[in-house]
This record gives C-alpha cells, sequence and structure tokens, in this order.
C-alpha cells in the first residue's frame, strides 16, 4: 500500500505561495496605517485581525463556511455575480487561509514600521516626497528582515494549516487536499508508511524555513549593527 | 516675506509654556535663531516647514497663507511639508541609511549634474557610494545639507548644522552657506549656539527664551555695540573674596578659567561669594560689577 504522491505539497505550495502573495499586497498599507494612526480605533482593527492567532481553526472553518456557502446572502452573490463556488473549492481555501495567516503577515511589518525613526519619514515629506513614495522608497526598504519574517512565516503557517481547509474545503483530490490533510486520510487509511514521509517532509521543510528566518535575522542585525 | 504669527502650547521641563512667535522676515536674509535648550527654537523651525502643527495664528510666505487657524479648532488651511517645500536639515541629519550618499540626494531630485556639483562642494565625492552608517558625524552632516539643497528650496532651516563639524570645515560651510544666500537668494534660518558663527553668518538674531522671543536684533547690536562702555566684559561668579593688605582680591570664575582681579573696598561691601559679576576693564585696569538687569545673559545663547 502505497499512495505517495506529490500532488498534495505543490497544493499545499501553491496555497501558500497565492496567500503570501495577496497578503503581502493587503497588509503592507494596512499596516502603513496602524503604524501611523493615533486613532481610538486602532486596538479595535489589531484585535479583529490577531483573532486567528487564537480562536480554534474549526471555529474560524465554520464562519466561514456558513458566509461562503451558496445558500448565504454572500456566497449567492459570488455565485450569481462571478459563478464562483468558495466551498470544497481551491478559492474556498485560499480565502480562508488568507483570513488564518492575516497577522503573521501584518504584525511584523507594522512592528517593523513602527521602529522606523519619525525623522526619516519627516526628511522626506520635506523633501517633497508623497507618503506612498516614502512608503515605497524609505519604509519599506528599511524593514527588510520584518518584511522577510512576515513572508516567510505567513507561507509557512499556510502550508501547516489544517483545520481551516478541511472545514472549508474537505478534501477533493487535485483542489483541496493540501498536505496536511493528505496525512491525515492516510492516517485513516492506516498507511502509516506514506505518512510518514510526508510528516517527515513536513518537518524537514518546517525545520529548513525557520533556519532561515532565524539565520537572516542574525546575519542582518550583524550588519546593521 | 514671511509673516509668522503663530502660537504653540509645548510642554517644558518645568510645566507648559507658550510658543508665541510674532516675526516678520525678510527674504534673502540669514537669521540665527537662538535661545536654551527646550525654548521653542526646533519647535518654531518646525512650524514653518509643516512638520509640526501649531495651534493657532498665520503664516503667510511671499503672500501666500501655509497655515490659518483659530484656537480649539481645525486649522482653516494648513500646507503639507511637501506642499511647502522648505529645505531642511535635522539635527540628527536623518540620512536614509538604506541609500548611498549619492543615492540620498537624487532621491531628493533627480538632477545627476546638480548631484555632483554639490559633492564637489561638500567634498564627499570620493564617498558618494558609501551608506550614512559609515560616515563620520561632520560628513553626515554635509550630506544632509546638500540634500536639502537637491530641491533647490527658497528656504532653508538647519538645526544645529554645523556644530559636529571641525574649525575648518565649519568655516568653509559658512562660506558656502552665505554663497547660496548671496548668489541664489536663499533665506536662511539657522539655530546656533555659536556666537562667532551669528556675527560670521547672520544679519539678524532672534533669542528665544520659554518660548518667547526675548532678543530681535543684528549680531553687531548685541555683540559689540552694548551699552555697557567695557571693550572687554566676561560674566563670572564669585569663589571667594579675600582681604590682602588694604584691598580685596575675588577669585572669579570664568568659564573654565579661574581669574584674581582686585576691587576696591567700596564694591567690596554689596558683593558675596557665589555673586554673579561682570569682569571688565576701565582705564587698563580689570573693574568687576554686579551682573544687573541691563546685561544680556549670553550663556543663553
Amino acid at each position: 500500500m502505497n499512495h505517495f504522491d506529490m500532488e498534495p505539497f505543490l497544493l499545499s505550495f501553491r496555497l501558500a505561495a497565492i496567500t503570501t502573495v495577496l497578503l503581502f499586497i493587503f497588509s503592507v498599507p494596512l499596516a502603513w496605517k496602524l503604524s501611523q494612526t493615533r486613532s481610538r480605533s486602532k486596538p479595535f482593527v489589531e484585535a479583529l485581525v490577531s483573532m486567528p492567532i487564537v480562536l480554534p481553526p474549526t471555529v474560524l472553518g465554520f464562519y466561514l463556511l456558513v458566509f461562503l456557502s451558496d445558500r448565504s446572502p454572500l456566497g449567492m452573490f459570488l455565485k450569481q455575480v462571478f459563478n464562483l463556488d468558495l466551498v470544497f473549492t481551491f478559492e474556498g481555501i485560499l480565502i480562508a487561509s488568507c483570513v488564518y495567516s492575516f497577522p503573521f503577515m501584518l504584525q511584523p511589518l507594522q512592528s517593523g514600521m513602527e521602529q522606523v525613526p519619525v525623522r526619516l519619514l519627516e526628511a522626506s515629506y520635506a523633501l517633497g516626497k508623497s507618503k506612498f513614495k516614502t512608503l515605497l522608497y524609505v519604509i519599506l526598504p528599511n524593514i527588510k528582515p520584518s518584511i522577510l519574517t512576515g513572508v516567510i512565516i505567513t507561507f509557512a503557517h499556510t502550508v501547516g494549516e489544517f483545520g481551516v481547509v478541511l472545514m472549508v474545503g474537505g478534501s477533493i483530490q487535485g483542489e483541496t487536499r493540501v498536505a496536511s490533510i493528505a496525512i491525515y486520510e492516510l492516517v485513516e487509511l492506516l498507511d502509516y508508511r506514506t505518512a510518514h514521509i510526508y510528516s517527515l517532509i513536513l518537518i524537514a521543510f518546517s525545520f529548513a524555513v525557520l533556519m532561515v528566518v532565524y539565520v537572516l535575522n542574525r546575519r542582518y542585525k550583524a550588519l546593521s549593527g | 516675506m514671511v509673516v509668522s504669527i503663530l502660537k504653540k502650547r509645548l510642554a517644558g521641563a518645568d510645566g507648559s509654556f507658550l510658543l508665541e512667535t510674532d516675526v516678520k522676515i525678510a527674504r534673502g536674509g540669514i537669521t540665527a535663531v537662538a535661545g536654551p535648550s527646550g525654548s521653542g527654537k526646533t519647535t518654531f523651525l518646525r512650524m514653518l516647514s509643516g512638520l509640526t502643527s501649531p495651534d493657532e495664528g498665520l503664516l503667510e510666505v511671499d503672500g501666500e497663507v501655509w497655515f490659518r487657524g483659530e484656537a480649539g479648532k481645525k486649522p482653516q488651511l494648513n500646507l503639507t511639508p511637501q506642499q511647502r517645500g522648505v529645505g531642511v536639515v535635522f539635527q540628527g541629519y536623518a540620512l536614509f541609511p538604506h541609500m548611498s550618499v549619492m543615492g540620498n540626494l537624487l532621491y531628493a531630485s533627480r538632477n545627476r549634474e546638480m548631484a555632483e556639483k554639490l559633492l564637489d562642494l561638500i567634498g564627499l565625492q570620493q564617498l558618494k557610494h558609501v551608506k550614512p552608517p559609515n560616515l563620520s558625524g561632520g560628513q553626515k552632516q554635509r550630506v544632509a545639507l546638500a540634500r536639502a539643497l537637491m530641491q533647490q528650496p527658497g528656504f532653508l532651516l538647519l538645526d544645529e548644522p554645523l556644530s559636529a563639524l571641525d574649525e575648518q570645515m565649519r568655516a568653509l560651510l559658512q562660506d558656502e552657506l552665505m554663497k547660496l544666500n548671496r548668489e541664489l537668494g536663499v533665506t536662511i534660518l539657522i539655530v546656533t549656539h555659536d556666537s562667532s558663527e551669528m556675527y560670521k553668518l547672520c544679519d539678524r538674531v532672534l533669542v528665544f527664551e520659554k518660548g518667547q522671543i526675548v532678543v530681535d536684533t543684528s549680531p553687531r547690536k548685541l555683540f559689540v555695540e552694548r551699552a555697557t562702555t567695557q571693550k572687554f566684559a566676561f560674566k563670572g561668579e564669585i569663589l571667594e573674596i579675600r582681604a590682602v593688605d588694604a584691598v580685596y582680591v575675588a577669585v572669579i570664575a570664568i568659564g573654565n578659567n579661574l581669574v584674581e582681579v582686585v576691587i576696591d573696598s567700596d564694591e567690596k561691601e554689596n558683593m558675596l561669594a557665589g555673586d554673579i559679576v561682570v569682569v571688565g576693564t576701565k582705564a587698563f585696569n580689570p573693574t568687576v560689577r554686579k551682573f544687573g538687569a541691563k546685561d544680556f545673559d549670553f550663556s543663553k545663547l
């Protein structure tokens, strides 16, 4: 009995890559806004976005399932207007993992931006540069370690997610059966051998990713310190 | 012409105080802004550049309103720093650490020719590919000055720009600032504590104290044409008065120097150790008199 197949991994990595890109695009403006604002609604937004860290993935998955299903107003709208099915599809788990991994991208970016000295921003404004240009040419290049941390952790976290994907996507081969879910199924099928192979690959991957983050952070600190 | 009638409440070391500026500054001059730290100098400059919002008042530059607002209300008009385009050299340089010296200049303006010219001027051609963390304090200041000049501002605000430089470089940059002022008509406001710099560079001195402009005059009037008759006059503190034969000798600390001055017995009557005095000369003899209200305290520059 050997079900070894690269497909769940390719699916996991594809999901993680697209999630990371989307989250980076959405997180940069929000992190910038949050790092600059003194508004009283800041803690509210921060708490809301950080919810996925503490919520059980099943809770998140359950509500996403309810809201995205074509029996909900939103699901119905998406189905009718864009012909988009979000339950038990790749697009569905993509949205779910974006919600789930949001804080892992947002928080490093925001804390990185908060540490850029205000003087640099003021110098840029005084040179006549807009906030957007300042963000692009002054802020982002100065928070490279934070960007790297956000990107790698988001990617790795998405590869490692299980509960949300299972709730929203189920386990459809080539569509939603990512590596973590494939392992769950293999154990249910008592195919321990393949489960071991899959698991060891994920262990090696996770370790390598974390090593890269720590090594790069160390090197950056040595360079800038 | 700059008309600055601005107010802002500031938090000081001993309670809050009101920064009030009511000055007109003519185009084309070099004005020194002096005063003890925490007296509102930097905030004044920041209000001009748009980096700090005044609480109320009016700021008008060449007939164009840059700020207008009433107390307790949202300002009716408040141009952003970008719209004002004032050149600023910050106290901490504020160079972009990830860009080379050249990169810092080109970020301000894509004018490569001017960047080369300014690099020649500040003598940093050799270091144009170096990043700011690897520069010395004086080099950073020169880059910050060059960067501010890249946008060809009509106004240049300098917050102690020359303090970290050695004498030679300072003199060189002072000459350059004067040249810029003369040839390009750049109006310059410079925070400085150095009286010789004020005298050499500036045509006007504003001294701030607790948010108020307490002196507004020319350096010449401030330093040379003073009410006192002494050619030399130094402020000092009496450390000790002792009797030597028939006269009294006071030991006075002037800065780091201790001097002994003979004082006559009339004066001895109203002087005690710890008094602040002015040591001057009269008919070739040193004289000592009490520091009075009409004396300007130069330690406040």
